[in-house]
């Protein structure tokens, strides 16, 4: 049991794992990870696949709103500038898989980085309905610009091929997945202890006073849009490769308020709320389903209603987290850890 | 594109963007208040559609006394939702409040959804079938009665708000919170009111699609166009919302044709008015009628 943490050099209060603790966990959670896919059915396998994908695009949202405070209700859109840049790009282009993948993410750093511009000027509610339309004008440009996305048709994301080998099938992708995500995920933790993450933190907490210690509000507000969007991108486009097909359905409003979801629900600004956000939103609909076919004796009969009932439990889970919890499952798990810390003296 | 043809989109416009006005005030009405934005309006308005459907064809009540009725529930139902839902989080961050109204729209839908299905209904109504023509354009009784009775609703909003105590005190709440408590206001009862005038003003809005197009699930799409009207208007002006519903009324369905007609794309209609936003947010953020204090850095 750690009771207590004793620093005595910056280099110790800096570190990225401080505790034995936290290293076990790590461990175990790596050893978790590795193991998973051996001992897995091929759709827990792709559950898991999901959650990795959702990972990654809930980090580059929290690199925004959790750090930077910038609200951004787009952030679905973005995957799908990723996802057709990189369908695009491997399927008529014929660009090697990862090569695309990094493509991809440049380009919609770009477009992300355009959206941004306005929150300069804009702030809070103002940008919030900023980049609300830019998911509109995305979502509009995916289902006409018929020539290049295929329109509301879709289009194939070409066959994926890397090391000489073709990708596909759940187990591939899952160690393409793992790493681009565990990777993701060190990023964003990192950047959390560069000048760079703790200007975009002051960003958030007070602009003005950001700016008077010098750090200039709009170069960190675009990094911010930058960052951000770059992983939605590869986080589309892996999305788009691993599916092998992309239509503009799958990158609509909806999409962008599960993603805005999963770091409420995970904790603003904290990479672990990611995980545990990520992970929950997609096993949600999931364990409802199952939930519902204890309760019904015939699911087909009322499927419409069930997934009418399934959009309100998790409508309803969004507002009673949010009442409940503000600070999301990384504050509670914060809060457990406390407890158990100082066992019998915690409250 | 002719003439005639321009005009009848012009009507058209005319008579949505009187519908998205009284939208407008609804969400208008929540912000100058509480400084909430509100995302669920449009689902609001597919309650009050849904509610009074309910009323006619299920309970036989005649189409006026559904009317009434709906507007009673629904400000019911907004009176609840502050209370129970919304003054939890006051004071929390914006993201925060946005979810939950978010959140509260995806619930509604999904209510309203498991009860009456997807499929689209129409809603009985005593208005006549058949057109008039204004200026050698045909324009359906239901377009003349939606367009008149918005706005009848809207001076009637105007003048309670300009002489009723309770729109006085609503006034002065949104003007200084706490001069208004000073004063005797109970801020805590207004912030409730407003949430119920707003969705009254929604209802009525949702009822008046309900004449033209029929009962479904996509009547709350409707509601996210409240964005670009008010953002056009003015976020903290209720004139500036009236003025801006019908600007974006008629703006989009032109831009529409225009596409529809020159570039033979489908489906501006629903982009026009989120570019158009876009423009304002860079050119004049605090639109036509809002107040110059916009917070800038």
């Amino acid at each position: 049991m750690s009771s207590g943490e004793f620093i005595t050099s910056h280099a110790q209060a800096i570190r990225l794992f401080p505790t034995k603790l936290t290293r076990f966990r790590i461990a175990l959670a790596a050893a978790f990870v590795l193991v998973f896919p051996f001992v897995a059915s091929g759709y827990q396998l792709g559950l898991a696949n999901l959650i990795f994908i959702n990972v990654i695009a809930a980090l580059g949202l929290n690199v925004i709103t959790g750090f930077t405070g910038q609200i951004s209700i787009g952030h679905g859109a973005f995957l799908g500038v990723g996802a057709y840049t990189s369908a695009y790009l491997v399927s008529v282009l014929g660009v090697p898989f990862f090569a695309a993948i990094v493509i991809a993410g440049l380009f919609t750093a770009l477009v992300g980085s355009f959206f941004g511009v306005p929150s300069v000027r804009l702030k809070g509610l103002y940008l919030a309905i900023a980049t609300l339309a830019a998911q509109f004008i995305l979502e509009f440009v995916f289902r006409s610009w018929t020539s290049v996305t295929g329109g509301s048709n879709g289009m194939s994301a070409g066959s994926a091929s890397a090391f000489g080998h073709e990708l596909s099938g759940d187990t591939a992708f899952y160690w393409i997945l793992l790493p681009i995500a565990a990777l993701s995920l060190l990023f964003v933790r990192n950047l959390a202890r560069t000048a760079t993450g703790r200007a975009l933190m002051a960003v958030r907490d007070h602009d003005l006073a950001a700016e008077i210690m010098g750090i200039n509000l709009f170069r960190s507000k675009l990094i911010a849009f930058a960052i951000g969007s770059f992983l939605a991108g590869v986080a589309g486009a892996l999305w788009g490769q691993y599916v092998g097909y992309v239509t503009p359905e799958q990158f609509t409003l909806g999409l962008s308020i599960s993603l805005l979801v999963m770091i409420i629900v995970g904790g603003l600004g904290s990479a672990l709320g990611c995980v545990l956000g990520a992970v929950f939103v997609t096993l949600l609909p999931e364990a409802l389903s199952e939930g519902a076919a204890l309760f019904v004796a015939d699911p087909a009969a009322v499927a419409g209603t069930l997934a009418f009932l399934r959009e309100g439990l998790f409508g309803a889970l969004i507002i009673f987290v949010l009442v409940a919890e503000p600070a999301g499952l990384a504050a509670r798990w914060q809060r457990i850890k406390t407890y158990w810390n100082v066992y019998p003296f915690a409250r | 594109m002719s003439l005639d043809a321009l005009i009848s989109l012009c009507v058209s416009g005319i008579v949505v963007g009187s519908v998205y006005a009284m939208t407008a005030i609804g969400f208008v009405v929540i912000y100058k208040t509480t400084r909430v934005i509100n995302f669920a309006q449009g689902e609001l308005m597919m309650v009050g559609a849904y509610i009074c459907l309910f009323l006619t064809v299920d309970y036989k009540l005649p189409f006026w006394a559904a009317f009434l009725m709906t507007g009673i529930v629904c400000a019911l139902l907004g009176y609840v939702i502050e209370r129970v839902v919304l003054r939890r989080v006051i004071g929390d961050p914006i993201v925060s409040v946005i979810m939950i109204t978010l959140g509260l729209g995806i619930v509604l839908k999904a209510i309203v959804g498991a009860i009456f299905g997807v499929d689209v209904r129409v809603l009985p109504t005593p208005i006549p079938d058949g057109a008039v023509s204004i200026g050698g354009t045909p324009v359906s009784y239901h377009y003349l009665f939606s367009m008149a009775f918005s706005v009848l609703a809207m001076c009637a909003f105007a003048a309670f708000f300009r002489w009723s105590r309770l729109g006085l005190a609503m006034r002065a709440t949104s003007s200084d919170q706490q001069a208004a408590m000073a004063m005797g206001v109970n801020v805590g009862q207004i912030f409730a009111l407003s949430w119920a005038i707003a969705c009254v003003v929604s209802a009525v809005g949702g009822m008046l699609i309900a004449t033209i197009n029929g009962v479904n699930l996509g009547v709350s799409a409707f509601g996210l166009k409240v964005f670009p009207v008010v953002i056009l208007g003015g976020l903290d002006s209720i004139v500036g919302a009236a003025v801006g519903g019908v600007l974006i009324g008629v703006l989009e369905n032109v831009a529409d044709g225009v596409f529809k007609s020159v570039f033979d794309l489908d489906g501006f209609r629903d982009v026009a008015a989120f570019v158009v936003l876009v423009l304002v947010l860079m050119i004049r953020p605090y639109g036509l009628f809002g107040q110059h204090d916009i917070e800038r850095i």
